[in-house]
């Protein structure tokens, strides 16, 4: 379910980055101007109480494998839905760092995922509409029920949707679609009923907790419709901008390289250093059957404009294995090396 | 049981590694982490093909690990155990691409297996810079930058916070596990409805302990706003250690290190 770096392009991980930076920042306002500030503790201990719940697991009813809990929509139900995603960030942000769940550039898109459907979502549109503030129980369980499956159902699309717009993996769109959404209705189902039995029994046990909650939110759906048109139009011109960067450039981010440090040396090659390396070639020419004799002729297009797979295929591939396992080599034998220095001291 | 237990050594264990003093441990949290975050927009913005020029960011990693004296056998066995979810993603690649791309020697090599390759590489070099990270900055440290960087306060505070009860609650749950072991045979109580009357417990146990904290805090003064300790400001040395690094990161993202040093060497070796 987390979104990994190793399947992210830097387009689409930096678009959602800037969306999930600006919801955080929409709602620690929010919150800030709830004034309640009970709620800055709490919401710290009921973040570290979703990593404590989920080291208890329990059986997963008629499959007899185990789960645990998610625990986004106890949170939203608790502590209403800017300071749940709060807290949701908080937590996938500890996983990312601590348990490598994801990575640095795909922490945006699982914040994302988890937090902004969730909370924007799925709570105020189905819990909310379902359980309303009346709180029977059965109304209460349905919605947190429902709730828990769309939830995750939009968060598994979201994975989907940015796997499949990076383009590192190969799965086509509608196959991982028939793969994700099943799996993850099966688990919203039983992250659903795993809600609606925690929530049930606070209900039972100490009503007042869920009373709480539900009243003292000043909750307008006028904020909510603002959040989503806002992250529409972040996701819209970032995604726009970040495109244009990659489609107009085969290789966007090279291009804003070489830009912003001004190497004018490549666009003539002939005094930089691939003409040096070019020079070595030519004499050494190894394994003539490749194409090295191309490169040679025009340099300066073979460097700029083909995506650098294409080059795989020319007469670097040899070099390329032997620089690379040499590379890796060297890698190792520092590694080694600084172990016995550390050994040593 | 053994993965929870795991799961928690492990973070205790990255905890006692931050607290250590090294090289890297004493530069300045946000220069590490922006040199994270370049490391990393580096290496994902690679073409999906690419394995060899990816190589020397490994190098890279190696060296701060070696400087930070962060043992590599932990750092490789995390990446085992998280990679479970990248390589069920890459391995469809071999079969859905075959358009073969090169051949070594006689054999032919398929583009599928190439980006395959490119995606486990990818995710070492992500997730292994991440941990290098948060072993040799510690979470206090890294929330501190991230503050300092323009992320709201509250949020700031709020991961402190978090980070600070994290223990104390894992703690908690494990006992609760732990107890739950002892007392029920062959899977029972481990259904739903038990599972929800311990887990409510828990919650329960949570939210007054939030109040308990919240009066203490009262106690002491707090009035809505929080203060947290102030960032020591960057010296020159920081600066220029960071500069440096995004020098050679970018060099390495622009040039194909491992090809030039290849054609280097088959060149002496003609």
């Amino acid at each position: 379910m987390h979104m990994a770096d190793a399947l992210l392009s830097p387009a689409v991980g930096g678009t959602m980055w800037v969306a999930t930076a600006g919801a955080i920042a929409f709602c620690a306002k929010k919150v800030q101007q709830d004034l309640d500030d009970r709620k800055i503790p709490l919401m710290g201990v009921l973040g570290a109480f979703i990593f404590a719940a989920q080291m208890i697991n329990f059986t997963i009813p008629a499959t007899g494998s185990s789960g645990h809990l998610g625990g986004g929509m106890i949170l939203a139900i608790l502590l209403g839905p800017h300071a749940a995603f709060l807290t949701i960030a908080s937590v996938l942000t500890v996983q990312a760092l601590f348990f490598a769940d994801g990575g640095l550039l795909a922490l945006g898109c699982n914040i994302f995922n988890l937090g902004v459907f969730p909370c924007f979502i799925a709570y105020p549109l189905i819990y909310k509409t379902l359980a309303g503030d009346r709180k029977s129980p059965m109304r209460i369980a349905i919605g947190a029920t429902l709730a828990g499956i769309i939830g995750l159902q939009l968060g598994a699309l979201g994975v989907v949707l940015e796997t499949v717009l990076s383009g590192i993996s190969e799965l086509p769109l509608e196959a991982f679609l028939w793969a994700m959404l099943p799996i993850h209705l099966a688990i919203g189902l039983v992250e659903g009923l795993v809600t609606t039995a925690v929530i049930s029994f606070v209900w039972k046990a100490r009503p007042e907790i869920l009373e709480y909650s539900a009243t003292s939110r000043p909750l307008g759906n006028l904020s909510i419709t603002k959040v989503l048109t806002g992250l529409a139009l972040a996701a819209v011109i970032t995604g726009g901008v970040l495109s244009w960067f990659a489609s107009s450039f085969p290789d966007g981010l090279e291009w804003a390289m070489a830009k912003t440090s001004g190497q004018e040396e490549l666009a003539a090659p002939e005094k930089g250093i691939h003409h040096f390396l070019a020079g070595i070639q030519e004499k050494t020419a190894f394994l003539p059957d490749y194409a090295f004799q191309t490169n040679e002729q025009e340099p300066a297009s073979q460097e700029k404009t083909p995506p650098s797979w294409l080059t795989v295929d020319t007469g670097s591939t040899v070099s390329g294995l032997v620089g690379g396992c040499l590379t890796l080599m060297l890698a190792i034998a520092i590694g080694f090396l600084f172990r016995k220095r550390n050994q040593i001291m | 049981m053994a993965k929870i237990e795991s799961t928690f050594s492990d973070l205790s264990r990255l905890d006692a590694l931050a607290a250590r003093d090294s090289v890297i441990a004493r530069l300045d949290p946000r220069v590490k982490l922006l040199t994270a975050v370049v490391f990393v927009l580096c290496v994902v913005s690679f073409d999906k093909y690419v394995i060899a020029a990816m190589l020397p960011f490994a190098l890279f990693l190696s060296l701060i690990m070696g400087l930070g004296g962060i043992p590599a056998n932990f750092i490789l066995k995390k990446l085992v155990l998280v990679s479970p979810f990248a390589l069920l993603l890459g391995m469809f690649n071999p079969f859905l691409d075959q358009q073969i791309l090169l051949y070594l020697g006689p054999i032919p090599i398929s583009g599928g297996w190439i980006s395959f390759l490119s995606i486990l590489l990818r995710f070492c070099l992500t997730v292994g810079a991440l941990l290098i990270l948060i072993a040799t900055t510690g979470f206090n440290g890294v929330c501190m930058a991230m503050e300092k960087m323009g992320m709201p306060k509250i949020f700031a505070v709020q991961l402190l916070l978090l980070y600070r009860y994290i223990f104390v609650l894992m703690d908690e749950g494990q006992q609760m596990y732990r107890a739950r072991a002892l007392r029920s045979f062959q899977g029972r109580g481990t259904d739903m409805k038990t599972f929800g009357h311990l887990i409510g417990g828990l919650l329960l146990r949570t939210l007054d302990r939030g109040q308990r904290i919240h009066l203490a805090m009262l106690c002491r003064g707090f009035d809505g706003t929080i203060r947290t300790r102030r960032a020591p400001r960057l010296i020159t040395r920081d600066i220029l250690l960071f500069v440096l690094s995004c020098l050679i990161l970018i060099t390495m993202r622009r040039y194909d290190c491992s090809l030039l040093l290849g054609q280097l060497l088959t060149g002496f070796a003609q």
